[in-house]
């Protein structure tokens, strides 16, 4: 009993949530369990030893699921017309959805020759003596000592990496800017009298 | 166990894009966009992890060296912290072009926005 079964129930949890979302009625139904999959997705970073991305993602959820519950309270509308053509849709995505399984299994699948490599397989392990080292070992085996930093993400978010942060900082003040310019209310204020 | 893994991660990807494109209520849709973000992150940080790997943190009486040899892929857990923060930002804009879009039509449901065109 690994810890690759709680992570598949999980995975599960999360997809059985995101088809009670697709197929609920409610609204506030199909939020909360956007929810449910989200703090799910937070259990499984944690498996996955990252917490980091489990703290941040329980940030994030609690924030998009309390904008997302604002929403949809006291806005009357709950009548989700179903498209005409939500069978046909669902019938072709399906399709697709085996088309890509097909060709990711044809492909090799994971594994060392495949295009994933296989779950639990180091993917910076056994570096070749030909090529020079691949970079996750290098800020693993030298980022404490480069950065001074005990948190290596850290040290690649914040040193290694600090402009895709920067640019992440960026991209946060233009969304908020857009919905500060969304939400914002023109045209009520009484105009200026014109000399 | 590892390719079911990968695809059952598939499975929520394609389920969230079954909602971006057949559902008609906006609300439906911000959820399905929300599901496929979910689901690439999830992806992204499987692929870095490795068997009985320990979190990337240096815990007191460890080398860097311990950590190279038994610690997870630290480079897609920084990629896909900014990918979780950044779609906080694109839900805060597709929420607030929701609410916008209610006050001006009273409804979320994209036909009955088209058709009170014009």
């Amino acid at each position: 009993m690994g810890v690759e079964h709680f992570i598949v129930a999980l995975i599960l949890f999360m997809l059985i949530a995101a088809l009670i979302a697709a197929e609920t009625r409610d609204l506030l139904s199909a939020v909360i369990c956007i929810g449910a999959a989200g703090f799910a997705l937070s259990v499984i970073d944690l498996l996955l030893g990252a917490p980091d991305l489990a703290i941040t993602q329980v940030v994030v959820e609690v924030i998009a699921l309390v904008l997302l519950v604002r929403v949809v309270l006291r806005r009357e509308d709950t009548s989700t017309t179903d498209a005409r053509d939500a069978l046909r849709t669902g019938a072709v995505l399906l399709a697709g959805g085996v088309l890509l399984v097909v060709t990711f299994v044809a492909v090799g699948g994971t594994g060392a020759d495949g295009t994933i490599p296989a779950f639990g397989a180091a993917t910076f392990a056994n570096p070749d003596e030909a090529l020079p080292s691949p970079v996750s070992s290098d800020y693993l085996a030298k980022g404490p000592a480069e950065t001074g930093a005990a948190n290596i993400v850290m040290a690649i978010l914040l040193d290694y990496r600090a402009y895709d942060t920067l640019g992440e900082a960026t991209v946060i003040f233009v969304s908020i800017l857009g919905v500060y310019v969304i939400l914002r209310q023109v045209g009520r204020r009484k105009q200026e009298p014109v000399l | 166990m590892g390719i079911t893994i990968y695809l059952l991660t598939f499975a929520v990807l394609l389920v969230g894009l079954y909602i971006v494109v057949a559902k008609k209520n906006i609300i439906k849709i911000i959820v399905g966009v929300l599901i496929i973000d979910y689901a690439v992150n999830l992806l992204l940080v499987l692929v870095g992890y490795r068997s009985d790997g320990v979190a990337p943190i240096l815990s007191p009486g460890q080398t860097a060296a311990d950590l190279a040899e038994t610690g997870v892929d630290p480079l897609p857990q920084a990629m896909v912290l900014t990918s979780i923060v950044i779609g906080l930002g694109i839900t805060a804009l597709m929420v607030s072009m929701a609410i916008r879009l209610h006050q001006k039509y009273g409804t979320f449901d994209m036909n009955r926005i088209r058709k009170l065109r014009g």
